[in-house]
């Protein structure tokens, strides 16, 4: 019979599809900005360890490639793609498409750890250890609470990272408050808008192994979240332990989300218009959709720090333009499931 | 398999949220392979939070034995999912128990979904999305899904109380063969006297502060049901010969008789 239906055969195509675009473009990302090099240059670039070709690499090239692009292309693709991840998961767990990474009061609490570094003038691997603690304290201080306000409830869990959000909230405008305006005002201000500017390969190689890993995670628990996404009682039914798979699979959002607001900031609006623009394409499926918004986040966010980095002399900050971009996106992508909804 | 041959049994169980109003008290159940067991009360006595308990969702708060069976499928009352899953997926949840943490549902768990999906005659709406459903379609997935678990035991929470007749029917003569063809236990909670004389072995019916659990001719009396919905329920023969079935006509209060009984 109908084996064929339901075991994601055809989401095979659309994943292989989507990875094709993602190199594609990464490739094409690598060649535009001020310093212009054509795409065939940039694969002859990119293979010249390799493959020597005609005209040698200049050291401008390789500087321009392999220094300046190529980590801040990969940072974008893995940003992108963790928050994409995180909101479906998201999504998916709380039983709502209407909740991004920011629910979970994650994003703020990294925020604050972060502006706290840097008004205490902390270097690099001190802004990613502040930011990445103070996420992680984030969703314990929301698991405290949730066991405070009603153990096992979903809408507690929800309101508790509603409260932690807005405490934390409170505590980066103090700490903006008190800073030195003329110097670390700014540098906070523009932390927090987010941008891939600062890019380098000491920051990807701080931060991609956690993400990758639980990422990996995540992608390998996809089917799990269709069950959790049926509610506590039902999933308790079928034989899942929900609490416990439900604080490893926050657990893992913290880490990614975590893990990007300290290298890059509060980047909005990814992580909750991507799975909806995933779910257009492959369906509410998890098992395809988690990958799919993956893949689809990562081609979202370079498209996206691409333009910021070129359209203009002085780069737009990610944030800003992930707002304006995300949120008329957002209401198209709407109004497009509420009327695909009625015709089934 | 227990001693007894039950595959679930529960003694003097009683259940109290708040330690003052009591759910159920002392109750005694067993359920066999291949019996059906209807679960009766009025609203709020507490069949729901029964079942509950017999589907391990809930610890009662005392209990003499609780001899629960792991390979219990629940059937809620209706499919409350937020997203609009294919049938084959929703059913395929049903292997949730014989999958591993990270692993996906294979082609064996395919197939044992698709021979649960043409248990209930429901086969060839596999590739339809579930919201797409009637709520009769729909509850025939709910039980699909249950059935793809290899269960041994079926709970039921209302099965049939918000589907029209027709619906009604197919529900019932589809428990009835999972009873007498796959052996399998099914407890089902109603408010229909009617459905329970219809496919069920054995009734438990939740009287005020005591219940009464046995064969259903012995417990479904006129005057058990006219205690436990305080209303007189009257059985009305149908048919001739052998195979006598009568059906339970409650006596609402009509207009004429100025509301009174008797």
């Amino acid at each position: 019979m109908r084996l064929s239906t339901g075991s994601g055969r055809p989401s095979h195509l659309t994943t292989t599809g989507l990875v094709l675009l993602v190199v594609l473009a990464a490739v094409a990302a690598l060649g535009v900005g001020r310093y212009g090099i054509p795409l065939a240059r940039v694969v002859d670039i990119m293979f010249a360890p390799i493959i020597s070709p005609a005209t040698p690499v200049s050291a401008t090239e390789a500087n321009v490639i392999f220094t300046i692009r190529l980590p801040r292309i990969l940072l974008a693709l893995l940003s992108g793609a963790s928050l994409s991840l995180a909101g479906a998961t998201l999504q998916g767990v709380f039983r709502n498409p209407l909740i991004g990474p920011q629910v979970i009061g994650v994003s703020s609490g990294a925020a604050f750890g972060g502006t706290v570094a840097i008004l205490f003038g902390a270097t690099h691997i001190g802004l990613l250890g502040s930011a990445f603690a103070c996420g992680v304290a984030a969703i314990v201080l929301v698991y405290a609470l949730n066991d405070v306000i009603a153990r096992r409830n979903i809408l507690a869990l929800v309101l508790a990272g509603v409260v932690i959000n807005g405490f934390f909230t409170a505590l980066v405008s103090l700490v903006q408050y008190v800073a030195d305006s003329e110097d670390t005002l700014p540098t906070i201000v523009f932390w927090l808008m987010g941008s891939f500017a600062t890019a380098d390969w000491d920051k990807l190689t701080l931060v991609a192994a956690p993400m990758l890993i639980a990422c990996g995670l995540l992608l390998a628990l996809r089917w799990r979240i269709n069950i959790l996404s049926l509610g506590d009682e039902e999933a308790r039914a079928l034989g899942v332990k929900v609490e416990h798979l439900r604080w490893f699979v926050l657990l893992l959002v913290t880490v990614v989300v975590a893990g990007q607001v300290a290298v890059s900031g509060i980047i909005g609006w990814i992580g909750l218009v991507v799975p909806h623009m995933a779910r257009i394409l492959v369906g509410p499926d998890h098992r395809s959709l988690l990958p799919a918004s993956f893949l689809i986040g990562a081609l979202f966010l370079l498209i996206i720090d691409t333009v910021a980095r070129t359209v203009t002399a002085t780069e737009i900050p990610l944030g800003i333009l992930t707002a304006l971009i995300g949120a008329p996106v957002f209401a198209i992508l709407l109004r497009k499931t509420e009327r695909g909804g009625h015709d089934g | 398999m227990m001693d007894d041959g039950a595959l679930l049994t529960i003694e003097a169980a009683s259940q109290s949220y708040d330690g003052k109003r009591w759910q159920f008290r002392n109750l005694d159940l067993s359920l066999r392979a291949g019996e059906i067991t209807a679960v009766l009360g009025p609203n709020g006595r507490g069949k729901s939070t029964l079942l509950r308990v017999l589907a391990g969702l809930l610890t009662p708060t005392t209990a003499r034995r609780l001899d629960l069976n792991p390979r219990t499928g629940f059937v809620p009352q209706a499919y409350f999912g937020s997203f609009p899953y294919t049938v084959l997926d929703v059913v395929l949840m049903g292997r949730a128990r014989h999958i591993a943490l990270f692993r996906m549902p294979g082609k064996d768990d395919v197939e044992k979904a698709m021979a649960a999906l043409d248990a209930t005659g429901m086969a060839d709406f596999a590739g339809r999305g579930i919201d797409a459903l009637s709520g009769g379609e729909r509850q025939l997935v709910l039980i699909a899904r249950a059935l793809a678990g290899d269960n041994a035991v079926l709970l039921l929470d209302e099965p049939a109380s918000a589907l029209d007749l027709k619906n009604q029917d197919a529900v019932l003569t589809l428990l009835s063969e999972l009873a007498d063809r796959h052996r399998i236990a099914i407890a089902f909670t109603t408010h229909q006297p009617n459905h329970a004389i219809t496919v069920a072995d054995n009734a438990l019916i939740m009287l005020e502060g005591d219940t009464l659990f046995g064969p259903i001719g012995d417990v479904l009396t006129e005057a058990n049901l006219k205690a436990l919905y305080g209303l007189p329920v009257v059985a009305v023969p149908l048919g001739r010969g052998g195979a006598r079935r009568s059906a339970f006509v409650p006596l609402y209060r009509s207009r004429d008789d100025g509301g009174v009984h008797d």
